[in-house]
């Protein structure tokens, strides 16, 4: 049923301002049912299986069941994201695992700086160069043209 | 009355970015400096969060427009020859030269905000094809909108944004467009955002034809079901020239999960055969002919290696596969140490994985579920259904003006990436004829859009202006599913059964079946006529009578039933354009049975207007002009 929630891991959210899957998914699916301090994936037929929500999740709670139209049963893929890099676990039908992990960021969560070092060569509203050409293009706007 | 229950909020901007994809956080960035040179305020109105919203909120494993020009790599003309051919000639030259001049520039700012980027040895990033280049991308998205959010705070108290408010109407004032509105999917709050000049960087559109999968796995569109459209309904219903709404985008990719096939296809060479192991690119090669040159040209454009593909399965020769094993094999057939040989293969399938990890995490579930691994066995692949995205092969989009130093007569009006309704600008998905910008690319055109705006507000500095009517008219119609659904959910023991109304869920299958079955959807093939299409218009006009009768029990309803009447903007926009046009110019991605050839007078621009005086559709040739450089 693409994203679904573990019952037992979910604590709706209690010691954060927000719902953390409420809070990121790109469809507005996930929602917090209020009387039993849980959330769900409202219409999983319109799940992307974007992992936002599962990647998340504070505690862990969300875990993706493939799509049942033609995925057999069995598989899990199961990501843990830190602030610089990605661990990955496949777990195939057939009980054999692969373990992968990827960089995903270069520098601190929140500091990026828009301009980055680069300087804009122009103050004029109408010329075609924009914010912080020519340096970040490294040469004329016009080479190759 | 619902209305009643709905606060009116009023937000006053100079220019007002719609949307939050990867256009929109361009177009924040850039606009952010220019606004504060200027004092001018900038506002963003996004219907997710920033962080994971749009196209590439799962992530991406390449950037696929780099020109890498500082390092004389490729030129601009051979960008523009490329789009172009893959578009079978059709392209604005000026459009595409525009994104591809300033492209590098975003990407070198990508990697400086943290944006893993492939390098070989040398320090120089990794291509993965001739413009495309591989990236750790899993956090693409967050750290693009981290940016566009620091940028819009460099403006203080002028620079907003907005998560949850989903727009749904253009604001017009006589010719001009000076606003939007929307409501919030979260709270009882409608909102209006009046403003200088209004940049519409909303998505594609997906839904609108009917997948391959029905039950959960409707949701596994290859772009992602969150882009219903609203971007071209923006501009359709400001009353402005569209361009290219027939070339809609069919990929292939893996089989049901839509996997990438980019890296596959270009990193490691791989070939795709029918089940006799046939390469139907080789076999098939004399059919290329009848679509010179574009046909005849290399790279084969992307419309016409499905076409061959599509030959294929007609012939009975399925499934089609990805030969992953061959290419793996051969890729490390060279390496005569054994020890380096398995460290290769290690080093391939850590790539390999990854590139589903980075992008479609449902593709890896995919093969884990069927116990795949890519080394040792071929994976199917097949054409999704039909999606209109003029980032990437598709084309759709509002008809906008090019730069004043780049583009022929006729092609330029005054501001760079506005549509033919003053103030009201484009970019990303919401602009026409400029294909193959992707992810970076989109970017870049928001960036040059923003600029643009904001000229316009800068020459046009007095306060713009709507009536309480015009507003209290809009909040009505907006909510009206919400108030249809109160009057009637008691008459019926079923709260979407029921006489009185449609629910949105029930009115997009209804949609999706027509544009299957009559506008060459992918349970025909892809194939459709005249007739077909006139009894699909027909049919689409029921919908756009029920569509007052849609039915919301809730905000996330309302959303539902606004996606999808944008979607059928976009149906009808598309269907009247494909009829419009009277030969075959993408076999692979629509055929029409009636004209099955490619003809030399349709070598223009078809596009099409909605007239909000008449309530008429206007349909235009345009001219195909090369790029003058002044």
């Amino acid at each position: 049923m693409p994203s679904f929630v573990i019952t037992e891991k979910c604590d709706g959210c209690k010691a954060q301002d927000r719902t953390a899957c409420q809070y990121i998914c790109p469809n507005d699916l996930m929602v917090l049912d209020k009387e039993k301090n849980k959330a769900f994936n409202r219409a999983v037929e319109m799940c992307w299986e974007c992992y936002s929500c599962v990647k998340i999740c504070p505690t862990q709670a969300i875990e993706i069941r493939g799509y049942a139209d033609f995925m057999p049963l069995g598989a899990v893929v199961q990501p843990m994201r830190s602030t610089d890099a990605i661990m990955w676990a496949v777990k195939f039908r057939n009980k054999s695992v692969k373990r992968f992990k990827f960089p995903i960021r270069t520098t601190p969560e929140g500091s990026i700086v828009p301009d980055a070092g680069f300087n804009t060569g122009t103050t004029d509203l109408r010329s075609p160069l924009l914010r912080t050409e020519p340096d970040s293009l490294g040469t004329d706007l016009f080479t190759g043209l | 009355m619902i209305s009643e229950q709905f606060e009116t909020v009023i937000i006053e901007t100079d220019l007002l970015i719609v949307g939050g994809g990867m256009a929109a956080c361009g177009a924040a960035f850039e606009a952010a400096h220019w606004a504060k040179q200027h004092k001018l305020k900038v506002c963003l109105v996004d219907k997710a969060a920033m962080e994971r919203s749009g196209a590439v909120a799962m992530g991406l494993s390449a950037i696929n427009l780099y020109l890498g020009l500082k390092e004389g790599k490729n030129t601009i003309s051979d960008y523009i020859n490329y789009v172009k051919t893959d578009l079978m000639g059709i392209a604005r030259d000026d459009l595409v030269a525009n994104i591809a001049r300033h492209v590098d520039s975003t990407v070198h700012l990508f990697e400086k905000w943290g944006l893993p980027i492939w390098k070989d040895e040398e320090g120089k990033y990794v291509n993965e094809g001739r413009w495309q280049i591989m990236i750790h991308g899993e956090s693409y998205k967050s750290i693009v909108s981290e940016a566009a959010k620091n940028a819009l705070k460099e403006l203080g108290e002028d620079g907003q944004y907005f998560e949850r408010v989903f727009i749904t109407e253009p604001i017009m004032n006589g010719d001009r467009c000076v606003g939007a509105a929307g409501f919030s999917v979260r709270e009882n709050k409608f909102y209006i955002f009046k403003a200088k000049s209004v940049l519409d960087v909303m998505g594609g559109a997906v839904h609108v034809f009917r997948p391959r999968s029905v039950g959960e796995g409707l949701g596994r569109s290859w772009y992602p079901p969150f882009n219903s459209g609203a971007g071209s309904y923006f501009t359709l219903k400001a009353g402005a020239e569209m361009t290219c709404q027939e070339v809609r985008f069919v990929p292939v990719r893996f089989k049901d999960s839509y996997g990438p096939v980019g890296a596959w296809f270009l990193l490691f060479k791989a070939k795709a055969t029918n089940a006799k192991g046939e390469d139907y690119m080789e076999t098939r090669a004399a059919e290329l002919e009848k679509w010179a040159p574009y046909g005849t040209a290399k790279p084969t454009p992307a419309n016409l290696r499905n076409y061959l593909m599509m030959l294929e399965v007609e012939a009975g020769n399925g499934p089609i596969y990805m030969r992953t094993d061959e290419a793996i094999r051969e890729l490390v057939a060279n390496i005569p140490d054994e020890k380096q040989a398995k460290r290769k293969l290690k080093e391939l399938e850590s790539e390999a994985w990854e590139d589903f990890l980075d992008m479609t995490v449902s593709q890896a579930l995919n093969w884990a579920a069927h116990n795949i691994m890519p080394e040792e066995t071929p994976s199917e692949i097949a054409a999704c259904e039909p999606y209109f995205i003029s980032s990437h092969s598709g084309a759709s989009g509002a008809w906008i003006s090019g730069p004043a130093d780049l583009s022929p007569e006729g092609y330029h009006w005054g501001y760079t990436n506005m549509t033919t309704i003053k103030g009201l600008f484009a970019a990303g998905d919401a602009s026409g004829a400029s294909s193959h910008k992707f992810s970076s690319g989109s970017f870049t055109e928001g960036r040059i859009a923003a600029k643009s705006a904001l000229a316009f507000c800068a020459d046009n500095p007095g306060t713009v202006s709507f009536t309480e009517d015009q507003i209290e008219a809009l909040k009505t119609r907006i909510l009206q599913p919400l108030q249809t659904f109160e009057e009637h959910k008691n008459y019926a023991n079923d709260e979407d059964v029921n006489p009185n109304f449609i629910k949105p869920k029930m009115f997009m299958f209804r949609l999706q079946k027509i544009m299957d079955e009559y506008a060459g959807g992918a349970s025909v093939g892809f194939k459709t006529s005249e007739k077909l299409m006139e009894k699909g218009l027909e049919f689409l006009q029921y919908m756009h009578e029920d569509s007052d009768k849609l039915a919301a029990k809730d905000l996330n309803e309302l959303m539902r039933c606004w996606e999808n009447i944008h979607r059928l903007w976009q149906a009808d926009a598309h269907i009247r354009t494909m009829l419009f046009r009277e030969e075959t110019r993408w076999p692979g991605y629509y055929f029409r049975t009636d004209f099955p050839e490619m003809k030399g007078d349709w070598k223009c621009f078809a596009n099409c207007r909605w007239n909000p005086e008449t309530t008429e559709w206007e349909m235009t040739k345009r001219e195909i002009k090369e790029l003058t450089n002044k």
